[in-house]
């Protein structure tokens, strides 16, 4: 039996009967267990890679309910090396302009005005099953052209025993059970994994008490794009804060803060719903109710996202408040961050050690993320009577004083880490733009024809700039491409040399298969490149 | 810049004076607001993260 517990709002992966079941087990490179965004991540981009992955999900497709809606530049920017990127900006809904509210009062509006000459939007609304539903397409693209990834629906993982050199997953399915070995996991599993529980390991942190109500709503309203939040709103039981903002599909999502002593039942009540949405769009509003929820959250994160064979990614790994778009967004980082990696180890030509900085890394990334989405959720519901008086003292202050608006927090919005100081990082020996620096992810730039990314692609690169590279096509049998650049001709807008040389007037990069700075010189020869190539890929000097 | 905090303000019976004078007629819970804004407006003139964090320290 195979639980069903939730409806489907995509069938993508229906439930087709293994051959496995009534056979031995059978060995695979890689098993991924669950089939959401950064599950679906991780497999198109190792399978794209050339290693064989096989995704476990104990539904036949994607869940209903929009959720994630917020998608960020940097995970634009990885989809679209996954070549699902484009299918999301088109559906997806861009908006710049932020309006806060407290009261009926307008405090200020912000432009997020994104920097010109990036292919990807800074942000667009998007529901989460359209979000997985464009990287299962992708899977099944890659999957024509011979990708070897593997979809199993309905096959529910219900046991993992850890070996030294494999992970034995007991699993069963409309047919009965089976059992297959995974020389690596990837538990992609949502915030209450069942792995995590299996192996018995703590998920530490904060509970905030609070509740939040979600009623998406369908109507035609001549409401602009704009991302509405209020603090202490005008309407009629609409709780602490409230937010408005458009989805894809005249799809509207508001929110409500209702707090922490609420009686659960009633509130999802559609005629409760309905009458805090009346008061906010006004007596008569036409709208149908389309998914409805109310949520809590904890800010939380494992100690450690590697346990031997068994790697945990996304919400499994690591939990935030949604204020400020972290968890989808980070989560595809994870994928990002770990499939190039894993893809080395599993084809022999790196250190299983080079899993060690996955978690290093994305520790690092997770905590950046609680940290921010714990002080947003701080100004949202101040803890003590003074840090509501400073709350609303900021709040005043910046209907009248620009000074103040930068301290307004109702979420800082998701950008990606720099993993300053981490052990993958090489030499940093160019007086570059900070941005630029190592452990950074690249900035995007208009080219002559596409964009700089497109250019980057996902292998390891050397980008030189106004100056000729060293030749090195490969090092220890990991191929590095070599992309040459006269900014006097290749770039238009004068992007690149603003983005990567600033005052320099030349430069070398070496940039990981994620995209990320490596090192930076003035000038490089073989020995640097192949140097930091291995620092980049577990083995030292 | 260090934090200041050797007497730097003319005439402080004076500035004492209209301290207490804008909190004159006030609720606690009113003086409590107005405090918090003063200080974030002083805050912003100051700016520096280093003599902020001193001035923290100090006023404890």
């Amino acid at each position: 039996m195979v639980d069903v517990r939730y409806d489907i709002a995509f069938k993508l992966y229906p439930y087709e009967k293994t051959a496995a079941i009534g056979a031995a087990p059978v060995r695979h490179p890689v098993v991924i267990i669950g089939g959401g965004p950064v599950g679906m991540a991780a497999a198109l981009d190792l399978g794209r890679k050339g290693t064989p992955v096989l995704v476990l999900d104990d539904h036949e497709g994607v869940g209903q309910g929009s959720r994630a809606i917020c998608f960020a530049k940097r995970t634009l920017e990885i989809c679209d090396r996954l070549g699902a990127g484009q299918a999301m900006v088109d559906k997806g809904v861009v908006w710049n302009v932020g309006k806060v509210f407290r009261g009926d009062q307008k405090v200020f509006e912000f432009n997020l005005q994104p920097e010109d000459g990036h292919k990807a939007p800074a942000f667009i609304n998007l529901q989460q099953p359209y979000f997985e539903k464009y990287l299962v397409d992708a899977i099944r693209k890659a999957q024509s052209d011979g990708c070897p990834i593997e979809i199993r629906g309905q096959n529910a993982v219900t046991g993992i025993t850890v070996h030294d050199d494999h992970v034995g997953v007991d699993i069963d399915t409309p047919d009965g059970p089976y059992q297959l070995e995974a020389d690596w996991l990837i538990a992609c599993d949502g915030a209450r994994s069942p792995t995590r529980d299996m192996l018995g390991l703590r998920f530490d942190g904060r509970v905030f008490e609070d509740n939040f109500l979600i009623a998406d709503v369908k109507m035609t309203a001549d409401f602009p794009t704009e991302r509405w939040f209020w603090f202490e709103p005008p309407f009629k039981d609409s709780g602490a804060s409230a937010l408005l903002h458009k989805q894809p599909d005249d799809i509207w999502r508001i929110d409500f803060q209702l707090g922490w002593d609420i009686d659960r039942a009633k509130e999802l009540k559609p005629e409760n719903i309905r009458a805090r949405v009346d008061a906010m769009l006004g007596e008569g509003a036409d709208y149908t109710l389309e998914w409805t929820s109310i949520y809590t959250f904890q800010c939380r994160r494992m100690e450690n996202f590697r346990h031997g064979r068994v790697l945990f990614a996304g919400d499994s790994a690591h939990q935030v408040s949604p204020f400020g778009a972290r968890g989808a967004n980070s989560g595809v980082q994870d994928a990002d961050n770990l499939a190039w990696k894993l893809d080395l180890v599993v084809k022999g030509r790196a250190p299983e050690s080079l899993l060690d900085s996955y978690s290093q890394e994305r520790v690092h990334g997770a905590d950046e993320n609680i940290l921010n989405s714990t002080r947003a959720t701080d100004f949202l519901t101040p803890k003590s009577a003074i840090s509501k008086v400073f709350r609303n003292a900021v709040l005043e202050l910046a209907q009248k004083h620009a000074f103040a608006r930068p301290l307004v927090n109702s979420g800082r919005l998701s950008v990606p880490c720099v993993y300053d100081g981490l052990s993958l990082n090489g030499p940093d020996d160019l007086n570059g733009p900070a941005r630029s620096r190592v452990g950074a992810s690249c900035a995007d730039a208009p080219m002559a024809d596409g964009f700089l990314l497109e250019q980057l692609g996902g292998d390891f690169t050397v980008l030189a700039l106004n100056t000729a590279p060293p030749d090195v096509a490969d090092v220890d049998g990991i191929a590095v491409r070599t992309i040459e650049l006269d900014t006097a001709r290749d770039d238009p807008s004068g992007a690149i040399a603003a983005r990567y040389l600033g005052e320099e007037p030349h430069g070398i990069y070496l940039i990981r298969p994620d995209q990320h700075v490596v090192a930076r010189w003035a000038s490089a020869d073989a020995a640097d490149i192949k140097g930091a190539v291995r620092t980049a890929t577990g083995r030292g000097q | 810049m260090k934090l200041n905090l050797a007497p730097n303000i003319n005439d402080p019976d004076g500035f004492y004076d209209e301290l207490l004078g804008a909190h004159s007629g006030l609720s606690k819970d009113e003086s409590d607001a107005f405090n918090a804004r003063l200080i974030l407006v002083l805050a912003n003139h100051i700016g520096d993260r280093d003599i902020l964090r001193a001035a923290l320290e100090a006023a404890k």
